[in-house]
């Protein structure tokens, strides 16, 4: 115990914190490239052209249906044998990226869909353009019907970009097994890897929890759902 | 007789695949004239409103409105005009409709501005003015933070209506405006929609009200099979109608 807390805590941390640094790095950046991707996705699958429809729906249907290993190893060894060679990171984000973008582009389809057409009719009859009612009225709701979602997927993101280990990424897995191989520590060393991914991804999920708090209206704050579903019509004389 | 009609349809054709909902309607509007359209369900009132505000694309016809082609025929080519005129033409005859259709995420002001902010580009301080006047004519001053959710049916139609109002419009489509309320909030609604016919505003209404229909039009047109069967004065549509249809049908809503 001691030794844990006051030699391997001091000696090694550092090296897995400059490892969590990539992770958070490999995370946010494929993050931003997938809500990219999974939106425009989402947004050609819906505008109702076939020659667009089906080869997005293929790339969803192969990104979500092979395992993520497969893609990151497909992308790092056998790109660069048609030419194409990416560092592990570069890899890493792309594969990650894809993948996510993926998923994403069928929370959004959803989260715009459900969005009553009525409102688009209401835009479109007093004159407001497509791309106007995108952005004014149906994104900022489907926005905030997606979020829990979304933030569910970045854990998971965070927790999976261990898997950008496997194509000799520095990132804090790792750097985990890299002491290991060199101490043969390995309960202590997993265990604060363990710890660093709990704590990263707990604070994802609070800062989740605090967008999502403040998209929502006030009226709606504090009282959730059920209040929303109980709210009572307030019916006052014409 | 010299003035030109503010809206006027010719020809009007609107299929969904195979299915024909408008036959060829033809329709006059004048400015400041209160038209009604009466007939039964799926008889095409609907579609015509719709397609007279382009939120469907007519198959076939003419519509004009003030001035302005929307659509025509040139020989056998049927031609829509450009998004921008749609637009600018939506702009001028809004549309208020059976489900209100407010913008959930919108404060009830919020909702009126949003038209004259972005499709008229007025200044915020001049659009929340006059949603500000408007919403007190509609009896809505003390709801100006309240979101949809909040309010009664009732209210959110006079939300809408004061939304559709915002546009300074020329003409004001009403897609059955009291089918989805409560039956002690329609006189409301009717109230509402009879003091914009007195200040002399367009008005093209998609009522089942037809004791309100009987009072306040100055035409009402009958429109069954996608097409208009009759149309005249609502004293004659009503006492004395022409055509067998008709007829039927204002036995079947007078039991």
């Amino acid at each position: 115990m001691y030794e844990f807390f006051f030699v391997l805590i001091p000696r090694h941390f550092p090296f897995l914190l400059e490892g969590a640094l990539v992770t958070l790095e490999l995370s946010f950046l494929s993050m931003a490239f997938g809500l990219v991707l999974g939106l425009a996705t989402a947004l050609g699958r819906l505008s109702g052209k076939r020659w667009l429809d089906w080869p997005l729906m293929t790339y969803v249907e192969i990104w979500r249906d092979v395992p993520l290993i497969v893609q990151l190893m497909v992308i790092y060894f056998t790109l660069p044998t048609i030419g194409i060679t990416l560092s592990g990171f570069w890899a890493g984000v792309l594969g990650l990226s894809l993948n996510l973008g993926a998923y994403l582009s069928e929370v959004f389809r959803a989260a715009i869909m459900s969005i009553d057409p009525g409102q688009r009719a209401a835009g479109m009859s007093i004159g407001m353009s497509k791309p106007m009612i995108y952005r004014r009225i149906i994104f900022p709701q489907a926005f905030r019907i997606a979020i829990p979602t979304i933030g569910g997927y970045f854990i998971a993101l965070l927790k999976d970009s261990s898997l950008v280990s496997f194509i000799s990424v520095n990132e804090l897995l790792r750097n985990g097994n890299i002491i290991i191989s060199n101490t043969f520590r390995n309960m202590e060393v997993y265990m604060m890897v363990a710890i660093i991914y709990f704590i990263l991804s707990f604070a994802a999920s609070r800062l989740i929890r605090h967008l999502e708090h403040s998209l929502t209206p006030k009226y709606l704050r504090r009282q959730g759902r059920k209040a929303k579903a109980l709210a009572p019509e307030i019916a006052v004389l014409p | 007789m010299s003035e030109a009609p503010l809206l006027s349809v010719r020809a009007l054709h609107k299929s969904f695949g195979a299915l024909n909902v408008l036959k060829g309607v033809d329709l006059t509007v004048r400015s400041g004239e209160v038209a009604f359209l009466i007939g039964p369900s799926g008889g095409g009132k609907s579609t015509l409103i719709r397609c007279i505000n382009f939120l469907e694309t007519p198959s076939s016809g003419e519509i004009t409105f003030d001035g302005r082609p929307l659509c025509h025929e040139d020989g056998r080519v049927f031609h829509v005009a450009p998004e921008r005129v749609l637009r600018a033409a939506r702009s001028e005859m809004p549309m208020v409709f059976q489900h209100f259709n407010l913008f959930t995420h919108r404060t009830v002001l919020e909702n009126v501005i949003e038209g004259p902010l972005m499709v008229k580009r007025r200044r915020r301080d001049e659009a929340i003015a006059d949603a500000e006047r408007l919403l007190r004519e509609v009896g809505l001053h003390d709801k100006l933070d309240f979101y949809p959710d909040q309010l009664s049916g009732g209210q959110k139609q006079r939300v809408a209506i004061a939304r559709a109002l915002a546009m300074q419009p020329k003409l004001i489509l009403f897609d059955e405006p009291t089918s989805a309320l409560d039956p002690e909030l329609v006189a409301g609604i009717l109230d509402t929609i009879r003091a914009l016919a007195d200040s002399g505003m367009t008005l093209v209404v998609v009522s089942h009200e037809m004791a309100f229909a009987r009072k306040l039009a100055d035409v009402v047109h009958f429109i069954a099979e996608g097409a208009i069967m009759e149309s005249g004065p609502p004293d004659r549509i009503f006492d004395n109608p022409q055509n067998p249809r008709l007829s039927g049908f204002i036995r079947s809503i007078l039991h």
